[in-house]
């Protein structure tokens, strides 16, 4: 009987017989992700680093200029490939980590859920900025905050 | 010339962690580690454990951590190292008695990946053969010796003990680039688990390891390779 014969036969009970009877691709995905999204990033993070500090003056950057550039399409969709690749790849090496680092079952648990929520939050509040905001209403919010 | 060995040693009898034992003794530069500490066990201090067998490199019984480097014994010399040498058990796997350590969870690893031939046809009258160019696919993971040095300098195996490991990866990848072996699909299966070849970090510790000069990280992205392929 050979040991996923014999794992199915009944509950794991040894580190064979779970390593036997479990059967996913996922981390196969998540490896060729990693390699993928790791070359997309080089030149999206370049390109955003490029646009924001050399392609204009800093000096010159306000509301109005913030406001102005997040409304073309192009920069939306830019720093929307930029944000999904950047978060799913960090926060899958933070998982890594985690994986790799942290033994106890309960806690391992407990330190993802931490990083998949925190992640998450970020994420919707990086969807928000991007799509989401009517920078009329924002404007004229941030402009009362600095006349008070 | 005259060298101060420092040896980590422990007796699960008599003591409740590992101390430092401090040794002074005449070397001659072209002495190896092992006859230094041959000397130590057989001169100076009888109660010292540890394994070793042939003694030239072949049989990976007397891996140890040598200066900061998993080596093994028998093959570094004391003129490479200086006059200052530091000797402890190789990590990740629990100390039995000084130099010795429990090698069971890394053949319970090496068992897992099937490494023999699998072939369910009938022999033929013959030899199976093989082109030279098919055989030196997987030259480099024929010379394994089973010592440990890789999977105990892996820091994923330090921490996570179920890592299936650098060794059992290169010993997989001796059958799975076979041209005659059938076995390929179910090594695979074993090694794409949570805990199989997806948990190493590519940190090369294992690489630089090898008293066998295997490439073992590059190994380990070969069977990765595959995997995207068959799997």
């Amino acid at each position: 009987m050979s040991t996923a014969q014999r794992a199915k036969a009944k509950r794991p009970r040894t580190f064979d017989e779970a390593r036997a009877m479990a059967s996913s691709s996922s981390e196969l995905g998540w490896w060729v992700f990693m390699r993928i999204s790791g070359m997309l990033l080089v030149p999206l993070a370049f390109i955003h680093l490029w646009a924001n500090n050399m392609a204009f003056n800093a000096g010159e950057i306000d509301f109005a200029y913030v406001v102005a550039r997040l409304q073309q399409p192009g920069v939306r969709i830019f720093n929307s490939f930029l944000l999904l690749f950047a978060m799913l790849h960090g926060v899958n090496g933070l998982r890594y980590s985690i994986e790799d680092y942290v033994r106890r079952p309960e806690r391992r648990f407990l330190w993802k859920m931490i990083l998949f929520t925190v992640a998450g939050i970020i994420f919707i509040f990086g969807v928000m900025t991007l799509w989401a905001f009517t920078y009329e209403e924002m404007g004229s919010a941030v402009r009362a905050l600095g006349s008070e | 010339m005259q060298i101060n060995v420092k040896i980590k040693r422990f007796d699960p009898e008599a003591d409740k962690r590992p101390y430092w034992a401090d040794y002074t003794l005449e070397a001659r530069g072209s002495d190896r580690v092992l006859d230094v500490i041959n000397h130590i066990k057989w001169e100076v201090d009888g109660s010292l454990a540890f394994r070793r067998s042939c003694a030239h490199g072949i049989c990976g019984s007397d891996a140890m951590l040598i200066n900061g480097v998993n080596r093994l014994a028998c093959k570094v010399l004391v003129q490479d190292l200086g006059t200052k040498i530091v000797v402890e058990p190789i990590r990740g796997l629990a100390i039995k008695k000084d130099l010795i350590v429990d090698m069971e969870p890394f053949f319970d690893s090496y068992r897992a990946v099937l490494p023999y031939f699998i072939n369910d046809d009938p022999p033929p009258p013959t030899e199976r053969l093989q082109s030279p160019e098919e055989r030196a696919v997987f030259d480099e993971t024929t010379k394994c010796i089973l010592c440990a040095a890789c999977t105990t300098s892996c820091p994923v195996f330090w921490t996570n003990g179920s890592y299936i490991g650098p060794a059992s990866i290169v010993n997989a990848h001796r059958f799975i680039f076979d041209s005659r072996d059938q076995g390929k699909l179910e090594r695979l299966k074993v090694l794409n688990q949570g805990s199989g070849l997806w948990r190493c970090r590519t940190a090369y510790n294992c690489t630089e390891a090898c008293p066998r000069d295997i490439p073992v990280t590059q190994a380990i992205e070969e069977v990765r390779r595959e995997m995207l392929w068959r799997a």
